[in-house]
């Protein structure tokens, strides 16, 4: 096991304070912090080699395109895809969904099905509303249950041969729910659909093996995993991603190019048009090093501990109900405190230095499933502590205090 | 009383705390005393669209005169807007046209005004004057 305090000492930021108070920083699950290691490449690759890649000739062209690379090689193995031109990489999860809508759009027909969750972010909503929009394929979605579990009797009625797409969360942003995407996928693909999972909320918590899941597509950002944001990551199996068209045009995707007709490059390049994010790719590389050096059982073990100890002294709180209590969930606690609103205590929490994430939390189906405007949400990392916790619940009384 | 006159005292009033805690709980305090909406008007056409919590806001002209209501389901937002209504009520239209909000700073509620958070101060402030634009001109 790690230690804390050395992990502490790797992220500069945690140590500054907010309102004259110590920062405790418990708004993970919509950005994680940066360590050292990671800004010391962002410092390192502007200081020292920044150049455009994979054309130029000269050698700091050539050293940011191995590096560059290299990124590409080490995600391939922290997701165990069979092949590096599989990892596409992309300005985040978002784009990386919105890459595969776009390539769908030219694959559906009229009267198809898609099937999403009904705990999804607006961001894996509403890229599948165009595209059934486009196509006059159906949105179908699979219903949760008061515990924020997916109801999986009714996924199974809801697949039929008319189902090309699946889209599910691994794990949800508003409630921490880890979702059975096993299950999932393997039911997509009996009734022959196409199955992604956004990985964007699982990834720093757990390691996926895209290979081992079988699953079609997988997403993921980079700043929710210790890494810059404006980069992420999109796995597609090879069969699909040569079935796709590419999503923009521009450099770096042709192969050759006359005015009568273009020809595309190969995987991954057909779907990385113009200049990417070089040094952002580079420096996911290095959080992902940096994560599987604490090492992903450590860090669940850890954050496991953090999320029982901080349901334990959150519903010691009279009034306070935790929204999203699935066996199978991550270190996420959604609450509202009796007839308070979700913004209030946001407000009265930061004042006390405490970060939390307030609002719908880009989920408002889920908010209006539990007719509620929005919770507060403290979402923990590995680099958390039970002292900051006590700050929380502290803060979370307080706020009581004053907004009863 | 002038805006000007409301302005200073409620500067008078947030000068006596030491910390931002009493200013929120005066603040919280003063959302208790904020003249209502009618139900009636607690329709989505009355809303100001912030992004976290709902603000509601009707405004009528009594003779030259703009005389506001509100509500929100959050007690700080109710307490920001109760402020603003203390300031612009029972003001001519063309005064709170003319109106400057500085006073917002000087009580220390600064980081309400940025245009980026979620409270909406700014589109609350914003709403009120389009009110007085448009009695304004039904003035004229």
């Amino acid at each position: 096991m790690f230690k804390i305090e050395d992990i502490r000492k790797d992220f500069p930021i945690l140590s500054r304070k907010v309102h004259g108070k110590p920062l405790v920083y418990l708004d993970n699950g919509a950005t994680s912090q940066t360590p050292i290691q990671v800004i010391n490449t962002i410092v390192d690759y502007y200081s020292n080699y920044n150049a455009n890649i994979h054309r130029g000739v000269h050698t700091l062209s050539q050293e940011a395109t191995d590096k560059y690379e290299t990124a590409r090689y080490k995600i391939q193995n922290h997701f165990n895809a069979k092949h590096a031109h599989e990892i596409i990489l992309t300005s985040g999860t978002t784009e990386s969904i919105n890459l595969v809508a776009h390539g769908f759009a030219s694959l559906l027909k009229k009267n198809d099905e898609v099937i999403v969750s009904s705990l999804e972010h607006h961001s894996n909503i509403v890229p599948w509303q165009m595209l059934c929009e486009k196509t006059g394929a159906f949105l179908k979605v699979i219903p949760m249950n008061d515990e924020g579990d997916l109801v999986m009797e009714e996924y199974d009625k809801l697949l039929s041969k008319k189902t090309k797409l699946v889209f599910v969360n691994h794990i949800s942003n508003a409630l921490g729910t880890i979702n059975p995407i096993k299950y999932i996928i393997e039911k997509g693909h009996q009734v022959g659909a196409a199955v992604l999972i956004d990985g964007a909320q699982a990834c720093p918590h757990i390691k996926p093996d895209v290979q081992e899941l079988d699953v079609d597509f997988y997403v993921a950002s980079a700043h929710k995993m210790c890494g810059p944001t404006g980069v992420g990551m999109l796995y597609g199996k090879e069969s699909w991603l040569k079935k796709l068209p590419p999503y923009q045009g521009g450099g770096e995707m042709i192969a050759e190019v006359t005015f009568e007709k273009t020809t595309y490059a190969n995987l991954p390049h057909k779907f990385e048009a113009g200049t990417p994010n070089i040094c952002g790719g580079i420096a996911f590389g290095t959080a992902i090093d940096y994560l599987n050096n604490i090492g992903f059982d450590n860090i669940a073990t850890y954050e496991h501990e953090l999320l029982e100890y901080a349901t334990k002294k959150l519903l010691e709180i009279e009034g306070l109900k935790i929204y999203g209590t699935s066996k199978n969930k991550t270190s996420v606690i959604s609450f509202n405190l009796n007839g308070i609103h979700p913004y209030d205590v946001g407000t009265i929490l930061d004042k006390l230095g405490i970060a939390v994430r307030t609002g719908h939390h880009c989920a408002q189906p889920i908010m209006a499933y539990y007719k509620i405007p929005g919770t507060v949400r403290a979402s923990f990392a590995f680099y958390n502590t039970k002292e900051e916790i006590d700050v929380l619940v502290e803060g979370v009384k307080k706020a009581k205090m004053m907004l009863s | 009383m002038t805006i000007q006159e409301i302005q200073n005292d409620i500067k008078d009033e947030f000068s006596m705390f030491d910390d931002w805690e009493e200013r929120y709980q005066y603040m919280i305090d003063l959302g208790k005393t904020l003249p209502l909406i009618e139900p009636k008007y607690k329709t989505d056409d009355y809303i100001i669209k912030g992004c976290q919590s709902k603000v509601w806001v009707h405004a009528d002209l009594i003779h030259d005169k703009i005389v506001f209501t509100a509500d929100s389901d959050a007690i700080i937002t109710k307490g920001i807007i109760a402020i603003l209504i203390r300031v612009f009520s029972n003001q001519h239209p063309k005064h709170i046209i003319e109106a400057n909000t500085d006073f917002i700073d000087d009580i220390g509620l600064k980081e309400h005004l940025s245009p980026t958070r979620a409270n909406g101060l700014v589109s609350m402030i914003k709403q009120l004057k389009m009110y007085a634009i448009a009695y304004q001109t039904q003035l004229q």
